[in-house]
């Protein structure tokens, strides 16, 4: 029964992992942009909704309904500002642009929240009410809400990028960014676009690791954007459904390698993503390697 | 500098597409040395040359994918030489690529819906190209990369007139494709005429370039050997321009190369003197014997 619970804890994990990285793979998908301060502007969108709560008073869950719009227009701006004007030089520029931004999010954090920890909304019902199934199964109810929420977050980009004009365009300009320009698209404001959707989704995924665990200036390197790295690689680049299955086989490793030995969860869900890098480097659900 | 030589040409007033003394570099290579030419409406404008010519470059510049070093583009009247591609679509040049470039993990009708998102009003319209061709509307499901060569070329046409272009760029059409294929591609050119186009295209296939051509230009090594129509042109006076025989490697060379020699006119009709828009002094007697009237 403990190695149910485990996969059942790891499968749900999942699903916040799934969330990290769909922003990752969306952004490296459309405009190739590794984007290492990811995990960094997770954490930003944890401390602004902390800001938010302490200030205005509104239910921590209200945060979400200002914070993530916010970080989406956020990251339109920095992607029609120093992102883009990176890329223009090259992709590899976008690398040490990120890795720059990523310093400096961090620091200011830093600098402005201190080092210490900081969680949303502990006192929650929500946050702290599980419920048992049998006399060894335990699930958390936030977790349960958070892999629904992911998995709906992933129907809805589903559905955003196959049906609507913008999502169209989206992959029109992944395809060939000057095809589109002479359809008349202007493939900056697309970039722009698709940067708002990363955004959004990491913000989302940021608060919601903040209710789930807590949020300190380095989490997000040493925790999210390597989780979200782990999901993307696992499940394969540019598959949106293959970052739900990255994320829940890392969760499920994680979980697997803390229930042999507790010290070995981080180090479990590693094993797992070098162990796809050679066995399977296009990730589980590409099907092809694109060279 | 002017392009004299073709105010008399088919009395249309003003071109709906001019090209001004355009020079463009690769880096450190000069592909076009100096290229005018002037679209007017309704025309069918070819530029043939052989491989590396300048002729791609010449239409990538004017699409907008290429700046020029000097040099202008207008279009309808306006300069738009500085402005980028996507707003030259929007104000109707709109070019179909070499190599076809469809958005591979988008299916026809997507392909043609992305053409059609920042469309100028007018005839074209997803259904239109659909009878048009006719194949298109049972597979506009599939995958651009399930389709033939043929196929591809189809709705890369598509994909450009549903944007409803005042001047369609076409660049190869015939590249990769049988000779079958692009007779029949090629013979849809009057029904998208018939629409009000003006067309111009680059084209390796000199022969198929002289049949739906009006007006042709030929590109030797980024300069203009060679224009006028079709019809007073001999095979002769072609083939010296597209290889540049005799003369065009014997004086040219340099500077007043930049138009090879003088097409002689024939038969009286409205042949274009091109020796005239020379861009540096004329390179002297050479030039004079490249087509021996």
């Amino acid at each position: 029964m403990a190695w149910v619970n485990a996969i059942i804890q790891g499968v749900l994990t999942g699903g916040l992992y799934a969330l990290f990285a769909c922003g990752l793979s969306l952004m490296f998908g459309v405009m190739k942009v590794v984007n290492l301060a990811h995990g960094d502007l997770a954490v930003v969108a944890g401390y602004v909704a902390i800001g938010v709560i302490t200030v205005t008073h509104i239910p921590v869950l209200w945060s979400f309904l200002i914070v993530v719009p916010v970080m989406a227009l956020l990251g339109y701006v920095l992607q029609r500002t120093i992102i883009q004007s990176a890329l223009d030089r090259s992709v590899l520029t976008t690398l040490i642009v990120t890795f720059g931004l990523s310093v400096v999010i961090e620091n200011g954090l830093l600098q402005f929240f201190t080092a210490n920890s900081r969680a949303i909304g502990t006192g929650l019902p929500l946050v702290r009410d599980s419920f048992t199934i049998g006399s060894k199964i335990q699930i958390g109810y936030l977790l349960v809400v958070i892999f629904a929420v992911a998995v709906v977050v992933l129907l809805g980009l589903q559905y955003f990028l196959s049906a609507s004009k913008y999502g169209r365009l989206i992959r029109a300009v992944a395809d060939d960014r000057e095809a589109a320009q002479l359809a008349g698209a202007d493939y900056r404001h697309v970039f722009g676009i698709a940067a708002a959707l990363a955004f959004g989704t990491v913000a989302l995924a940021g608060i919601s690791y903040g209710m789930y665990s807590q949020l300190q200036p380095t989490t997000g390197t040493d925790t999210i954007l390597l989780f979200a790295f782990a999901a993307v690689v696992i499940g394969g680049l540019g598959s949106l459904w293959g970052t739900l299955l990255g994320g829940v086989v890392l969760g499920v490793a994680q979980q697997i390698g803390a229930q042999i030995n507790i010290s070995d969860e981080v180090l479990a869900g590693y094993i797992v993503f070098l162990a796809v890098l050679v066995l399977r480097p296009q990730g589980l659900t590409s099907r092809r390697t694109q060279s | 500098m002017t392009v004299p030589g073709n105010s008399e040409r088919a009395g249309n007033g003003t071109p709906l597409l001019e090209v001004r003394d355009l020079v463009v570099h690769h880096g450190q290579l000069r592909a076009l040395e100096g290229i005018s030419l002037r679209v007017f409406p309704g025309e069918v404008y070819a530029i043939i040359g052989a491989n590396g010519a300048g002729k791609s470059t010449l239409l990538r510049t004017i699409a907008g994918l290429h700046r020029p070093t000097t040099g202008t583009v207008l279009f309808d009247g306006t300069d738009v030489t500085r402005l980028r591609p996507e707003r030259r679509a929007t104000q109707g040049i709109v070019m179909v690529p070499e190599g076809r470039r469809l958005f591979g993990s988008l299916s026809v009708e997507e392909n043609l819906k992305v053409g059609a998102t920042y469309a100028r009003p007018g005839a074209w319209t997803i259904e239109r190209a659909y009878e048009l061709f006719g194949w298109m509307r049972g597979r506009r499901h599939q995958k651009t990369a399930q389709l033939s060569g043929g196929e591809q070329q189809s709705v890369a046409i598509s994909r450009a007139l549903v944007a409803n272009p005042r001047v369609l760029l076409l660049d190869e059409l015939s590249l990769g494709l049988a000779p079958v294929v692009v007779q029949r591609i090629y013979g849809m050119l009057p029904q998208i005429l018939a629409t009000g186009l003006t067309v111009l295209l680059v084209e390796q296939d000199v022969s198929q370039a002289l049949r739906v051509a009006s007006r042709v230009q030929c590109l030797l090594e980024g300069r203009t050997t060679l224009e006028g129509e079709p019809g007073e042109l001999t095979p002769e006076r072609v083939e010296a321009a597209y290889f540049g025989l005799g003369a065009a490697t014997a004086g040219g060379g340099d500077a007043g190369g930049g138009n090879g020699g003088q097409p002689v006119p024939s038969a009286g009709h409205r042949s274009t003197v091109t020796g005239g828009q020379a861009m540096g002094p004329p390179s002297g007697g050479g030039s004079e014997q490249l087509w021996p009237g």
